[in-house]
């Protein structure tokens, strides 16, 4: 019975979108709707963290059918904390779009699509089906696609162009990868192509579908030369789909990174992990420079995700338990951190009327509480004590220092010194410096309640995570456990499909 | 045969990714187009290729791999082929677009956002 819960995260997200679908011209009831579906998959998402904290694995035979042959959804630890966190981003988003989103877009069905891009976000995180990931991606993908020009401004647009094409290509690799991999050992069920890789003798063919999924994953959450989509486009975005963007959707692909490298190619991975590691390094470093080099918060943000992307990279390659705990717990505090400072960078960009950081300055006297919401995430992501950065950081290098790579602890520290840079320029621009009268005022946006509840909502759980760190890193190591001994994940997907056929036999 | 249809889907590739690479927009739809069609035929073809021989049985005979096709990749191809033919049409609304609000088709032009 408990199994049902697992359809929730995709069911909620679609009826809400159905029906804002034809409420498209009642702003107010769409936007009734898209909280009561934010707070619907919060709730979903505990209940699934309790369950699986109680049962390890849970497992749906969507349809009925068995699992190497149907479809199956599949909780584990790993999959609860992804659909937790991203559904308290979602919430938040939802909530600053509220009267930041203006109500032509409303009837262009922004609110439909956000749900669209939560249900496919959601389905690739709880998929055990490799063919049905994909499937998700484009779920997710087209959504993105439309959001991402629905105000049609020129940049927009030229962004859109860019992040379209990219995005296409890498799905086209993604599903070359899953032909060539269903060629190959005859299944889609990822426990049980787990297991055909496992009995296989020539374990080599392998190799082909790691390269295609390192580069389609690859080019979705941004690593070293394949990011040049991404500070071309986010930038352009509007505040809350920035947010939501930037939260979640590089994440899915360093998800999908954890899943099948852990189950398909687990201790077969000893060159792919060393190129990722170097690939990690890369992206740590380019990306912070990136974001030095930039003087628009939205541009500086943008870059961070890149570098912030290389640390959970890093923490992935080396590949042991302690370190992919490192990578889980590294992704929720970059998860709720990066979402917040979109919102908050928002809040501030529409005060001032620009994201260029030189026009910009004494925030800090007229508007002394947006600077704390500031602060908390912007320490956090740089690293300071006590906040949740901190705590992320040090298990990643302490992981690398484990498994005796110290240049990339190095490099570690170092980039968490220039993130913090990038911070403290945002900071001394925007709230600090005095600002320049110069040239004529733009017209500025007052903040409403709504944007600093989303933003409150995010820095809350910041502080949760900073403060009470411990309970969330034993829910990583858990995760870490089950991700490192695929074996019982295997065991459990594709016990659920003899006790069915057992079942069927009977009856 | 099968070498046949594995060169031919590499020339589609090829020639998508040349297509992408294009500085016209028109040629980089052309090019997606042709990716999408030579990832299909990949798809379709994991599962080996035979003629003749359908995917469905009667249930009554033993299937095997000399009487039958793998249904598998029939249905997987029919999926990618629908995603596939959404995604076109959305690119090619999206660039039209981009056509008409930048009044350029040159991808070179579009630079404004990279800095």
């Amino acid at each position: 019975m408990t199994e049902n819960l697992l359809i929730l995260p995709i069911l909620i997200p679609l009826a809400c979108a159905v029906f804002c679908i034809f409420l498209r011209n009642q702003s107010r009831v769409q936007n009734g709707i898209a909280i009561l579906g934010g707070g619907g998959l919060c709730l979903a998402a505990a209940l699934i963290v309790k369950a699986v904290i109680d049962r390890q694995i849970l497992v749906l035979d969507v349809g009925a059918w068995g699992a190497p042959w149907g479809i199956v959804l599949v909780a584990d630890y790993l999959t609860a904390a992804m659909l937790a966190v991203s559904s308290v981003v979602a919430l938040a988003s939802v909530i600053y779009a509220i009267h930041t989103i203006s109500d032509t877009e409303k009837k262009l069905y922004y609110v439909p699509l956000i749900n669209f891009l939560m249900m496919g976000v959601n389905g690739a995180f709880l998929t055990g089906d490799l063919f049905n990931l994909y499937v998700w991606f484009e779920v997710m993908l087209i959504a993105s696609f439309v959001l991402m020009i629905l105000q049609g401004k020129r940049s927009q647009l030229e962004a859109g162009f860019k992040y379209v094409t990219i995005n296409i290509f890498s799905s086209f690799i993604f599903l070359a990868g899953i032909g060539i991999l269903y060629g190959k050992t005859g299944t889609l069920n990822m426990a049980h192509i787990a297991v055909a890789i496992e009995q296989s003798e020539n374990a080599e063919f392998i190799n082909s579908t790691i390269v295609l999924l390192l580069v389609a994953f690859g080019i979705k959450s941004a690593i070293f030369p394949l990011f040049f989509w991404l500070p071309a486009s986010y930038h352009t975005l509007p505040g809350p789909v920035a947010a939501l963007f930037a939260g979640l959707l590089t994440k899915v692909g360093v998800y999908s990174f954890m899943r099948t490298f852990t189950l398909f190619f687990g201790d077969k991975v000893e060159f792919f992990a060393s190129l990722l590691l170097i690939l990690g390094i890369l992206t740590m470093v380019t990306g912070v420079f990136g974001a030095a080099s930039k003087y628009d918060s939205n541009k500086i943000l943008s870059f961070h995700i890149i570098s912030q992307i290389g640390y959970i990279v890093v923490a992935m390659a080396l590949f042991t338990e302690f370190a992919l705990a490192a990578a889980l717990f590294y992704t929720v505090h970059h998860i709720l951190v990066k979402s917040n400072l979109f919102l908050v960078a928002d809040i501030f960009n529409r005060r001032f009327g620009t994201s260029d950081l030189k026009k910009m300055g004494s925030l800090y006297k007229t508007a002394p509480f947006l600077a704390l919401l500031f602060a908390i995430p912007a320490m956090s992501l740089g690293g300071i004590p006590p906040f949740s950065g901190f705590w992320a950081k040090l298990t990643v290098i302490w992981a690398a220092v484990e498994a005796e790579q110290l240049f990339a602890a190095v490099c570690a520290v170092l980039v968490g010194i220039l993130t913090l840079y990038s911070m403290v320029k945002i900071w001394a621009e925007v709230f600090w410096k005095a600002k320049e009268d110069s040239g004529p005022s733009i017209q500025s946006q007052k903040t409403h309640l709504t944007q600093y509840v989303a933003s409150i909502i995010l820095a809350l759980s910041t502080l949760w995570i900073s403060f009470h760190p411990q309970p969330l890193f034993d829910f990583s190591n858990q995760a870490a456990k089950q991700l490192s001994e695929p074996s019982k994940y295997i065991e459990t997907v594709l016990d659920q499909s003899t006790k069915e056929d057992r079942h069927e036999t009977h009856d | 045969m099968e070498a046949f249809y594995a060169i031919l889907i590499g020339i589609l590739f090829a020639g998508g990714i040349y297509g992408i690479l294009r500085r016209s927009m028109v040629r980089v739809i052309v090019g997606i187009i042709l990716l999408s069609q030579s990832i299909n035929l990949l798809v379709f073809f994991s599962g080996g290729a035979n003629r003749g021989k359908p995917a469905i049985m009667d249930g009554e005979t033993a299937p095997s791999f000399s009487t039958m096709a793998d249904p598998l990749p029939q249905a997987l191809v029919l999926t990618a082929i629908v995603i596939g033919f959404g995604l076109i049409a959305f690119v090619i609304v999206l660039f039209q677009r981009v056509f008409s609000r930048l009044q350029t088709d040159d991808t070179q032009e579009l630079f404004k956002t990279d800095s």
